[in-house]
């Protein structure tokens, strides 16, 4: 089967001679739903505008599902659907217009766009908010609206930088339903984010890009099958005044009544339970503090930062 | 994209040029009416009244040409350079970027809106200078021929405005310093036969000038040049913008990164 997105050596270095991007290669399979994390100013960006030809690229290739950017870039162009990072759409003209336009530059008659619009601004919520400017619309109904832009010529690929930032945990987890069912129907998804528990729970495969460079590029699953340390925090029914202290577990105290303990995997959570009860303190409940991926991130990130090698 | 696809694609960018223009016509259309209307009444009515005749015409008869021409140039100019840089401003010419429309199409598109505005408001103005002058037209084909091929010049000069400006300042400065001075000594109010040998030699590298008196030509029959190379140097000069333009838009200056 086609890959989705070939990049190949792919290498950008900017007016000012800073190299954003240091010849990475990446692969995306068809039907996928890929993520792409990073620090700011790692080249997420700079690859997305590559991939939409927002950016010119030094040097390397890139095809989508077999079409090269450069020789075939009409046909590229129609396969591949961008939700940039910033609002990039006229302020001054209403949704509906906004999508039957951007349909018309792909070539599709007018009679279509406006069966496509209508069936896009419903399933994103705007229907409403057909006719009026959007500058008045919310920042997360002008983010909905990219993405009903971005689909009118339904492509084949759907590259979204940041689709959710600002935008609350509701309509966040409804952009999220939104984006499943778009990928379910075989549209292969490429998202970056800064919300890794979003990557987590939407994606399949990963690449992680530091300076320019990829440092992982696996699937999620491996990638979570690399965390060996987990930190949770123990809501205790008792008012402590120090820190208890149980061997092989290091207990931190958040407050008199919270508890955090850091425990490998290798290590049994029931004994922690039993040491605790030992000293006649009861655990109440217990959480996950920190998303898992996000902590794998900034281990990366840290060990990119000092110079350590990976696989 | 195959040909029927291109066309939609042009038909959609030339829709919403003129969608635009009409949707926000207190700014685009009313002002420039209501300037052309007192320059009739004061240059044509009032002062024109004074000054007799101009190479064998009545002064409003001889000014009427030159007042549409005028505005067929500023309101060509200003609305793609406005249009297009607002596109860039607001990131939203990324929509036609990202899009497989050519080059050309997104050139052709944004002109033809441009020629729009500039043609409707030379309609307009005409209709109302009926009011204040009686004239014919002496040569069909001169008169539309010449007032199309200037908003097609004047068009593509706002395109490549629009490009290489940076902020509003960039759009306003050429307009300010280069086109009103141009259109000002370009024949518009006067012969050069006024203005002397010397004066009248250096008007020769103005471009308005061969614009307005091959209008005038058209609309009057008198002309201070020879038509045929009115024809020629705005044919020339299009060409070379049209050249331009092509060139900056197929090399994404300071539209890509």
């Amino acid at each position: 089967m086609q890959p989705a997105l070939v990049i190949e050596q792919l290498s950008k270095t900017y007016q000012g001679n800073f190299q954003a991007l240091k010849g990475i290669s990446l692969t995306v399979q068809q039907g996928d739903f890929f993520a792409l994390l990073g620090p700011n100013g790692a080249g997420k960006s700079t690859t997305i505008g590559i991939i939409c030809s927002l950016v010119l690229k030094t040097s390397g290739s890139v095809s989508i599902f077999g079409c090269d950017i450069d020789t075939d870039f009409s046909q590229a162009k129609q396969l591949v659907g961008v939700v940039p990072q910033e609002f990039n759409f006229n302020q001054f003209e209403k949704p509906v217009d906004i999508l039957i336009n951007q349909a018309g530059y792909y070539g599709i008659p007018r009679d279509i766009a406006i069966g496509r619009a209508e069936k896009y601004l419903r399933q994103l919520g705007l229907w409403d908010k057909r006719e009026v400017p959007s500058r008045t619309l919310s920042g997360g109904m002008k983010r909905r609206l990219m993405i009903a832009r971005a689909l009118m010529h339904e492509p084949k690929l759907l590259v979204l930088d940041e689709p959710t930032a600002g935008v609350d945990i509701e309509l966040r987890r409804s952009m999220w339903d939104f984006l499943r069912q778009i990928n379910a129907t075989g549209t292969t998804i490429i998202l970056t984010t800064h919300y890794l528990e979003e990557a987590e729970s939407l994606c399949r495969n990963v690449a992680i890009i530091d300076h320019g460079q990829i440092v992982k590029n696996t699937s999620i699953r491996e990638l979570l099958l690399q965390l060996n340390k987990e930190l949770f925090v123990l809501d205790i029914r008792e008012q402590l005044s120090d820190c208890p202290e149980i061997e092989g577990y290091p207990l931190t105290l958040v407050d008199p009544h919270t508890l955090e303990v850091e425990v490998e995997k290798s290590q049994s959570i029931n004994a922690l339970f039993a040491a605790l009860s030992e000293k006649g303190i009861h655990v109440l409940s217990m959480r996950n503090k920190t998303n898992r991926l996000e902590e794998l991130f900034f281990d990366m990130v840290a060990k990119n930062l000092t110079g350590e090698s990976h696989d | 994209m195959t040909n029927k696809q291109k066309w939609i694609a042009f038909i959609t960018i030339v829709r919403r040029e003129i969608h635009r223009f009409l949707r926000i016509w207190p700014q685009t259309l009313l002002p420039p009416v209501i300037t052309i209307v007192l320059y009739f009444v004061i240059f044509g009515k009032l002062i024109g009244s004074r000054i007799g005749e101009m190479s064998g015409l009545p002064y409003i008869q001889f000014v009427a040409p030159g007042l549409i021409m005028m505005s067929v140039i500023t309101n060509s100019y200003s609305n793609v350079v406005s249009s297009f840089f607002g596109s860039k401003f607001q990131r939203n010419i990324e929509e036609l970027l990202v899009s497989p429309v050519p080059s050309w199409i997104i050139l052709a598109g944004y002109v033809v809106g441009g020629m729009s505005r500039g043609l409707g408001v030379g309609l307009i103005v005409t209709v109302l200078s009926l009011y204040f002058a009686d004239f014919s037209v002496h040569s069909v084909p001169i008169t539309i021929g010449i007032v199309l091929m200037t908003s097609l010049m004047f068009s593509l000069a706002g395109l490549i405005n629009a490009v290489f400006a940076r902020n509003f300042d960039d759009i306003s400065i050429i307009p300010t310093f280069v086109l009103t001075p141009l259109t000002y000594l370009g024949g518009v109010f006067y012969s050069i036969d006024l203005l002397g040998e010397f004066w009248g030699n250096v008007s020769m590298v103005n471009p308005v000038l061969y614009m307005v008196n091959a209008f005038r030509y058209g609309i009057a029959g008198i002309s201070d040049i020879d038509i045929v190379w009115a024809f020629v140097m705005v044919a020339l000069f299009s060409t070379i913008l049209f050249a331009a333009a092509l060139y900056l838009l197929e090399k994404g200056s300071r539209l890509r990164s």
